[in-house]
């Protein structure tokens, strides 16, 4: 019943294993799927990203091109509480991240089974996107992508920047 | 590897020696009650900052991600990896097969720990409260979803799949799983979870035709989009739908937002195209109508039909109400399922309760008048909402708990002997507690099981085998 995972073309471990067995997953998501060998040819760039937490703490990583912004949570283990329950797989909304407009704008269209998921996601905005969804591109460097703001925590805005 | 709540500050003060003095002698220990979702999303959180020890009554872990989420969503426990992480934490424990209220009281956990939260969940269901409700062929959803997912307790269940059509009362993601379940091919299921008695019965099952009742309109549906969805795309059915139902609907889209806009446009899709004539199955929604008997068939032996009321909307908004108008209408069914909601029972005396509402009153997590008690989860809440709606409270009940060891409102300068001492006492009980490690001998017994069925798992059906696969 449900689409086939988008974890094919996650380079995080964890779902590696399922990758070795189903190298080639088919994904019913299109156009995306040539995600897949974009990954495998990919420059390995890096690009710059800045991950504002629910908190309003800020992080910065060099995130290597064709990774999406969820492998790049879980590898780089920033701190956000609860991100990406369901890795990578279109059945929740915790990887829900806040683009600006100028980048959601260019990013590849959403289908609907990434809009019924998005539905159900707190904070939703115009310029609302998963995290599990979107591949991450040279043009986007320097961007900064927001999890949606708690509404009880406004304290102690602070800046950490990570390594690569 | 590492669980995402762990802030790199936290991690690094661990590694110099410890937050508030976290090794194994002191520090705050905080004890859970409930091993499913709520009570492991608190726990993750927790850890950052106590020793945490978490009670279920079940030999096995994770509550309705293992006997809630349908057997075809193996996705949405993809959650299992991370609450196994938390499990594994050098700081967390587990501790199955305890039941407590019974073999351990929440006063005795309340002298072990520094705090004890209670995730405990709703293990009971709400009743239609009509005539006729106990005959043979009526069901809660609960039970039903039970039996496919092999819940112990209803194991014994055997629904008789042998009559055509199925009413269920009540439109939530619950009973669009019933539907689906019900009506979906079996080679769609033959690989999952699912209980093999459970698909060897559906795969003989009669069930041609799924009615979906709900006492108020179109635009008070309580399912979401994707359910819904899955029924509309649902192989060799069709929609069978009252276009009486949605009568006003179309004008008042425009003011919905988007959430609500899309699943109602996706009704309306459905009722307009219905799906493939030739196609075996259908499932309908049935709007305005709310059961009132449950008709027993000519042996007065079982449920042969029900009887629904109709209804007429009053109010508007949020507050829309549904009122009888005095017809009433007889559906021919063999099989009534009632997915009309869960519902939490208080386990403790010493624990407040409100059963009205059916949950522990509290604030913001808080027990009411008891300091160092929690909730989280349905049973602070009610039984609503998805596993990130859980995961989200459960977090706001941890990080209130922090703030209260914060500012001094739970004695730490106590040190507390957290599950050295219920051990000791659920030893002298004759209970026998099944660790984490021991759950992951029962888990790889029913991969061992599935695979030589071609399924993910079978699940153990009964609490004597898990706890001698446990040894």
């Amino acid at each position: 019943m449900r689409i086939p995972a988008r974890d094919h073309k996650s380079t995080s471990c964890r779902t590696r294993a399922r990758r070795d067995i189903l190298p080639f997953l088919r994904c019913d998501l299109g156009p995306r799927h040539e995600c897949l060998y974009r990954e495998k040819h990919s420059s390995d760039s890096k690009v710059l990203v800045h991950f504002v937490n629910q908190s309003g703490v800020k992080s910065s990583v060099f995130v290597t091109e064709g990774e999406t912004p969820l492998d790049v949570v879980i590898k780089k283990n920033l701190d956000i509480s609860g991100f990406g329950a369901r890795e990578g797989t279109l059945a929740c909304s915790t990887c829900h991240l806040i683009f600006e407009e100028s980048v959601y704008d260019k990013l590849e269209p959403i289908v609907d089974e990434e809009v019924d998921m998005l539905d159900l996601a707190y904070g939703l905005t115009k310029t609302s996107r998963l995290g599990c969804q979107v591949s991450v591109e040279h043009w986007m460097d320097g961007m900064t992508v927001n999890v949606p703001q708690e509404i009880n925590d406004q304290q102690g805005k602070q800046e950490a920047v990570s390594s690569k | 590897m590492k669980i995402h709540g762990l802030s790199s500050a936290s991690r690094c003060l661990a590694a110099e020696g410890g937050v508030r003095g976290l090794s194994s002698s002191s520090g705050p220990r905080v004890c859970i009650v409930g091993g499913g979702p709520a009570g492991f999303y608190t726990a993750q959180q927790l850890l950052k900052d106590a020793a945490v020890d978490i009670y279920e009554r079940l030999p096995v872990p994770f509550g309705l991600v293992r006997f809630g989420v349908a057997p075809d969503h193996p996705e949405v426990k993809n959650v299992i990896n991370t609450f196994t992480q938390t499990a594994q934490h050098e700081r967390c424990s587990f501790h199955g097969n305890v039941n407590v209220g019974k073999d351990v009281t929440i006063d005795e956990l309340r002298q072990a720990y520094h705090a004890v939260v209670l995730s405990y969940g709703a293990e009971g269901n709400r009743s239609m409260g009509i005539p006729g409700e106990d005959l043979p062929g009526v069901f809660s959803a609960k039970d039903f979803v039970g039996w496919y997912n092999g819940l112990p307790s209803n194991k014994e269940l055997h629904p008789d799949l042998s009559f055509e059509t199925a009413v269920i009362l009540g439109q939530g993601n619950v009973a669009l799983d019933v539907a689906r379940i019900l009506l979906a091919p079996v080679e769609m299921l033959k690989e999952t979870d699912i209980t093999q008695n459970a698909l060897e019965a559906l795969a003989g099952s009669k069930v041609r035709r799924v009615l979906i009742v709900g006492r108020r309109g179109p635009l008070q549906i309580a399912c979401t989009i994707k359910e819904l969805r899955e029924m509309v795309n649902l192989p060799n059915t069709r929609a069978d739908m009252l276009p009486a139902d949605f009568e006003g609907i179309a004008e008042a889209l425009k003011d919905l937002p988007r959430p609500r806009k899309r699943l109602t446009e996706l009704m309306m899709k459905a009722v307009k195209e219905g799906g493939d004539d030739k196609a075996e199955k259908c499932w309908g929604l049935r709007f305005f109508r709310s059961p009132v008997e449950v008709l027993a068939g000519a042996d007065e032996k079982r449920a042969a039909g029900i009887r629904l009321a109709l209804n007429k909307l009053e109010g508007s908004g949020e507050s829309v109400r549904a009122e009888v108008t005095g017809q009433l209408e007889d559906v021919d069914c063999g099989l009534i399922i009632s997915s009309i909601g869960y519902k939490s029972i208080p386990i403790d005396p010493a624990v407040p309760f409100d059963p009205r509402r059916a949950i522990v009153p509290n604030e913001m997590g808080r027990v009411q008048d008891t300091a160092g008690l929690y909730c989280s989860g349905w049973v602070k809440r009610g039984p609503t909402g998805v596993i990130a709606t859980t995961m989200n409270d459960s977090f706001d009940t941890a990080r209130v708990l922090i703030q209260d060891m914060e500012a001094g409102k739970l004695d730490l300068s106590v040190n507390k002997p957290g599950a050295q001492a219920i051990t000791a006492l659920l030893q002298t009980r004759g209970v026998r507690m099944v660790l984490f490690s021991q759950w992951e001998k029962i888990n790889a017994e029913e991969e061992k099981r599935g695979k030589s069925l071609g399924k993910a798992r079978e699940k153990l059906l009964d609490v004597d085998e898990m706890l001698c696969r446990a040894k």
